[in-house]
């Protein structure tokens, strides 16, 4: 697991073929852990964006790498963001890394997590959400963030 | 004569299987005894109905062929006899569908039962959820579901994941926990008593260990244990414990579990304000030691493999106090 200090992930990681990005269970988990920890709450059940940001608007305030979500995940961020380092154990955000990542992906993961129960509010995560719903003037960025990207 | 002594040994078992713990030949409750008076009723009529038919072959067999002379005068009494085993037939098959019919009336729910649980199949576990009716009631527990003697209970059975059946063998049918719909099924116990039953329909890697145990007691008993269960969980006075709660507290824990009166608040898994007075962990898997209960924090995954509890990363002593902990929770 990624050391303390900077979050990189072990070299383990990339011997097993990435496994939190490209796996389907990692990311049926990681979609389980978006709703059991009330992502959706600021960001959308559906990752549509609320209080806070867009998953599916395409833009991305920190990078997409998962390096960049998981720190997100792990110690939080500026307007809102809390961190979760105390409350999920460290594999775990790595899957909701995965699967925040596979909804915001330009092009769609080869893996999908399992389906939704109810009526589809967006494109399902195997067919590229944010490419589809790509927005060229994102909304919802806190004027301290800086200049829209 | 191993043979035989081998082949008696395994009658042996085999009968002493329906009997004792978790049987549908066993039944201890109303709707599982009309089931099993069904099971018994129907293997004793198709059973008379096949002895009758094998004599009857054996019978035909034996008499040969040389008696060949009153054909023509025996052919209107072989119709007769046609005729009549026709009629006996449709007779058996009308009367076996009644009682089914009966029987299937006899398991199903008066409407004013004298209360209601609601269990909510998870992967892989019971959520239970008490919900009577006054101020505070209502109260979770999982896995364990208490029940007074005698008395309709209603179970009304949801399915938070995946499609799952509940069914306790001893005390009534099986019944499907299907995800975004509610089933009703009755239970009853006649006399008290600890039932084990399980999922019966595979819903996953842990299906097999998915059991739940039905507790029967007498109605103040139950009363006593409900009360009980209603209390929120006491502070700790052991300062090993005391320092479990902290880490319980602290650590990603209480993120997913609830335990009433600290402010661990999770919803995603098993409520623990009283895992210490439960009879199993992990849904059967092991007895409620301070023992098991360390063994499955330190390593859930291979506890019970695939199953949605994380490691979370604890030193030796953070486990020894939070496994007091966890076991005091009585």
């Amino acid at each position: 697991m990624p050391n303390e200090i900077s979050g990189a992930p072990p070299e383990s990681y990339f011997a097993l073929g990435k496994p939190y990005e490209t796996d389907a269970y990692n990311l049926s988990q990681g979609k389980r852990l978006y709703s059991w920890f009330g992502c959706g709450s600021c960001h959308g059940d559906d990752g549509r964006g609320g209080v806070g940001p867009s998953f599916l608007d395409g833009w991305w305030l920190y990078g997409p790498e998962m390096v960049s979500i998981v720190a997100s995940i792990r110690d939080g961020r500026p307007h809102g963001m809390p961190a979760f380092r105390d409350r999920m154990p460290i594999e775990q955000i790595w899957q909701l890394a995965g699967y925040v990542q596979a909804i915001g992906s330009y092009r769609p993961k080869v893996a999908a997590p399992s389906r939704n129960d109810d009526n589809q509010s967006r494109p399902a995560e195997n067919r590229g959400p944010a490419k589809i719903l790509f927005d060229p003037g994102p909304v919802g960025v806190h004027p301290d963030q800086g200049p829209s990207p | 004569m191993r043979i035989v002594r081998n082949g008696l040994l395994a009658v042996a078992l085999a009968v002493s299987g329906c009997s004792g713990n978790q049987s549908a030949m066993d039944p201890d409750g109303g709707p599982a005894i009309h089931i099993a008076h069904l099971i018994i009723g129907i293997v004793a009529v198709c059973g008379v109905a096949w002895v009758l038919v094998m004599v009857m072959l054996a019978a035909a067999l034996l008499r040969g062929r040389g008696r060949t002379g009153r054909e023509i005068t025996n052919e209107r009494s072989l119709m007769r006899a046609v005729i009549a085993a026709v009629a006996v037939t449709v007779v058996i098959v009308a009367a076996l569908t009644v009682s089914s019919f009966f029987t299937t009336r006899g398991i199903g729910v008066p409407e004013p039962a004298a209360m209601t649980i609601t269990v909510r199949g998870q992967q892989w576990w019971w959520q239970v959820m008490y919900a009577d009716s006054g101020p505070n009631a209502s109260f979770e527990t999982a896995n364990e579901i208490h029940i007074p003697v005698g008395r309709d209970v209603r179970l009304e059975l949801q399915s938070a994941d995946v499609i799952h059946s509940f069914w306790v063998p001893s005390l009534a049918g099986k019944q499907d926990l299907v995800p975004g719909r509610s089933n009703i099924l009755l239970l009853r116990a006649e006399k008290p008593g600890i039932y084990r039953g399980q999922c019966a329909e595979f819903c996953g890697l842990q299906h097999g260990h998915m059991a739940v145990l039905v507790i029967a007691e007498a109605p103040a008993d139950y009363e006593r244990w409900a009360a009980g269960q209603r209390q929120t969980a006491l502070l700790p006075s052991n300062p090993e414990a005391l320092a479990g709660q902290a880490v319980f507290l602290g650590k990603p824990c209480a993120a997913c579990h609830t335990i009433r009166g600290t402010s661990a608040h999770g919803k995603t898994g098993p409520d623990l304000t009283h895992i210490g007075s439960r009879l199993t962990l992990a849904a059967g898997l092991v007895e409620t030691t301070r023992g098991s209960l360390a063994a499955w924090i330190a390593d859930p995954q291979t506890v019970k493999p695939g199953n949605n509890m994380p490691t979370v990363a604890l030193t030796g002593v953070e486990l020894q106090q939070i496994s007091t902990y966890m076991e005091g929770l009585k």
